[in-house]
């Protein structure tokens, strides 16, 4: 039987390497076994059970039936900084060039719900991402960009319904209704809390706002993707691919959860939840993660959540690579390493991808180097072949073995954050957060000690001149921004501000009520983002972190 | 040198802190006394904190680009706190041409991306008054 017969080959093969190991001895540390053949997959491997096609359970081989035959990824570069006009530029650019989709780039008192007049926005207005504080400066980033023929994400989380009032808003004066519009919305707090930081509010109003923009999305902006439950930063944070998924898919699991509990049919919200991965460096590692997170989240969808449509069992992903992985020594190199990421990412079957530019461990990316990230991808379309034909490393004895492991380890975390009581509660004991740390601990020292080489950081490095013409964002924009601000509240109708901020303060106070219309009714009026949070951490409060070492 | 206490602290908005959390251990198991303040600290607490742990030593961590605002100003209130002797370093994503003009606002040493933990374990051992 071929099968005994392989296993007999195996052996052999192991025992006479093994016999010259000390002769042609092997690198230290490698994980991976030495040579992956059927043996690893099994005498039982079910083709139709693990694999099947592409476009159909579970989904392994990609969510589409023709994946980048039909049309490639969506190229989205995440962009945006300093002020509204600024970016404007920035995205036109992009699109004038071949991007095929916006990704913007809010800076942090944006992201937390701050005015850039804030106190607490002293110096971060406009760094890392452009300052948005009313519907005028939305206008002003979006204009002269149709909005019904573009798909804009926003990299929005805690004051996402705020930012997504405002794109309806821009959308409503452009002659667009709201039905048309396609885009993201990050909307993933869970995470914020876990890694990323730009929490406002505590889980439950922050978990209330989420499942209001599940139902006014699912009747309203029926294209929109309202959530993009994100493992890019778990990874950052310095997880490991296994656990970048199982954290992720809990969090979506406890989503799901909760808006079932507030009354939603499954199928009615499921297909607009959408998933962030990141593109790390370990290729072949990369491409089994991306198959086994569909394989299980259609799984969780279909066994757990009983999901009829199969829209609400595909795990569609928005992936970047890794910005972690970019080494400030050497800073070309960069564009080897997130050529490779891409590879990993398309291979892998992203329905979109966001490249990083060389120069991002130093700054924000100059135009020159952002035009290389996006030529990046435009190579591995049309020149590598690698999007050519659906899955390409599917049946490869590796890929498949590696699938298997990482898919294994992510369901036993999964289990173990089950026994815990869920996602929020494991966020909430800290326990996320410190597999998280210790993976991060772990890597840094492995580098260290020399076991893990990162080329031009612990080996072949070299003494290099400090690199040039890096982005600078100006330090006036906090001061143009205060300007803005004081012009608004001057020309705008103030009564009707105050207003419609009287009626969304009673909107939070009653769990009932859709926050949703209430906020794109303040956003009308021109309320900054500041004064519609302010009234949200009136009410809501504000969240008190979970810190560990 | 037993018994340097150690602020690792992150001013600002920016909620990256892996390198924070990544040094904090490294320079606790380099035998520091480590106190990590969380995200999202105003600098007049980083200063208020410094000031009732009695640290020698904050090192703070930013990756926004708000370095050249947020550190001068948390070693301006360290001083206006009378912790003149505090060693303050910092790290992140800091362009070489900052460098300078922080040394000048009183960071001791500012630590770019890539480098080796065991640097500022020296650093500190060779300031720390």
């Amino acid at each position: 039987m071929a099968f005994e017969e392989i296993k007999a080959g195996l052996e052999k093969y192991t025992a006479d390497v093994e016999a010259k190991l000390v002769k042609n001895p092997e690198r230290a540390n490698l994980v991976p076994n030495r040579l992956y053949t059927p043996i690893d997959l099994g005498e039982n491997f079910d083709y139709m059970t693990k694999l099947g096609f592409p476009g159909e359970y579970p989904y392994t081989r990609g969510v589409q039936p023709t994946m980048y035959r039909g049309r490639f990824w969506t190229m989205r570069m995440y962009a945006g900084f300093s002020t509204a006009e600024e970016s404007n530029k920035r995205y036109r650019y992009l699109l004038a060039n071949g991007g095929s989709g916006l990704s913007c780039a809010f800076d942090l008192p944006t992201q937390i719900g701050y005015d850039s007049t804030d106190p607490m926005a002293e110096g971060e207005v406009g760094k890392v991402g452009v300052a948005i504080d009313s519907l005028a400066d939305m206008e002003i980033l979006f204009d002269q960009i149709s909005l019904d023929k573009v798909s804009t994400s926003m990299t929005i989380n805690a004051p996402a319904s705020v930012l997504l009032a405002m794109y309806i808003a821009v959308a409503e004066k452009q002659g667009v209704s709201a039905d048309k519009l396609r885009g993201t919305i990050q909307n993933d707090i869970l995470k914020e809390y876990a890694a990323r930081g730009t929490y406002i509010f505590p889980p439950k109003p922050s978990m209330r706002l989420i499942t209001n923009i599940f139902e006014y999305c699912s009747k309203n902006v029926p294209l929109w993707n309202t959530i993009s439950i994100s493992g890019y930063h778990i990874r950052e944070a310095g997880s490991t691919a296994s656990q970048e998924i199982a954290f992720t898919i809990a969090d979506g699991i406890a989503y799901v959860e909760a808006a079932i509990k507030a009354g939603l049919d499954v199928d009615a919200f499921a297909g607009r939840l959408s998933f962030f991965w990141n593109a790390h460096n370990n290729v072949l590692e990369e491409v089994a993660k991306f198959r086994a997170s569909r394989r299980v989240w259609s799984k969780v969808m279909k066994e757990r959540f009983g999901a009829k449509k199969a829209k609400s069992m595909m795990l569609r992903v928005h992936t970047q690579t890794a910005g972690s992985m970019l080494t400030a020594q050497q800073p070309n190199n960069n564009i080897v390493r997130v050529a490779l990421q891409t590879a990993a990412a398309v291979m892998g079957g992203t329905q979109s991808l966001h490249t990083n530019s060389k120069d991002e461990a130093l700054a924000l990316p100059t135009t020159e180097s952002v035009t290389i990230a996006l030529r990046t991808q435009q190579i591995v379309a049309y020149e590598s072949g690698l999007a050519d034909t659906v899955d390409p490393l599917g049946g490869s004895y590796y890929v498949e073995a590696l699938t298997d492991k990482i898919e294994k380890e992510a369901w036993a975390y999964i289990e173990k954050i089950d026994e815990i009581g869920g996602a929020p509660e494991a966020i909430a004991k800290g326990y996320i957060q410190k597999e998280i740390q210790d993976s991060a601990y772990k890597w840094q020292m492995e580098i260290e000690k020399g076991d893990r080489i990162i080329v031009g950081v612990n080996k072949f490095t070299q003494e290099e001149e400090p690199p040039k013409n890096l982005l600078r964002v100006d330090g006036s924009v906090g001061k143009l921004q205060a300007e803005k601000i004081a012009a608004l509240k001057a020309r705008r109708d103030n009564a009707k501000v105050a207003e419609t901020l009287a009626a969304l303060e009673a909107g939070c106070a009653d769990e009932s009520v859709n926050l949703m219309p209430l906020i794109l009714d303040a956003v009308r009026a021109y309320a900054t983002e500041g004064e519609i949070c302010g009234v949200m951490r009136k009410v809501f409060g504000e969240y008190q972190p979970h810190t560990t070492l | 040198m037993a018994n340097i206490k150690v602020l690792v602290a992150k001013p600002g908005l920016d909620g990256h802190d892996r390198g924070a959390k990544v040094v904090a251990r490294a320079l606790r198991d380099a035998g520091f006394e480590v106190i990590y303040t969380g995200i999202r600290l105003t600098p007049e607490q980083i200063a208020e904190a410094a000031l009732q742990d009695d640290v020698q030593v904050v090192a703070l961590s930013l990756l926004s680009g708000a370095h050249n605002t947020l550190f001068p100003k948390v070693v301006e209130l360290l001083k206006e706190k009378g912790l003149n002797d505090v060693l303050v370093i910092g790290g992140g994503v800091i362009p070489d041409a900052d460098i300078p003009g922080l040394k000048a606002a009183g960071i001791t040493e500012v630590f770019t991306p890539g480098t080796p933990t065991s640097k500022i374990v020296e650093c500190i051992n060779a300031n720390v008054k």
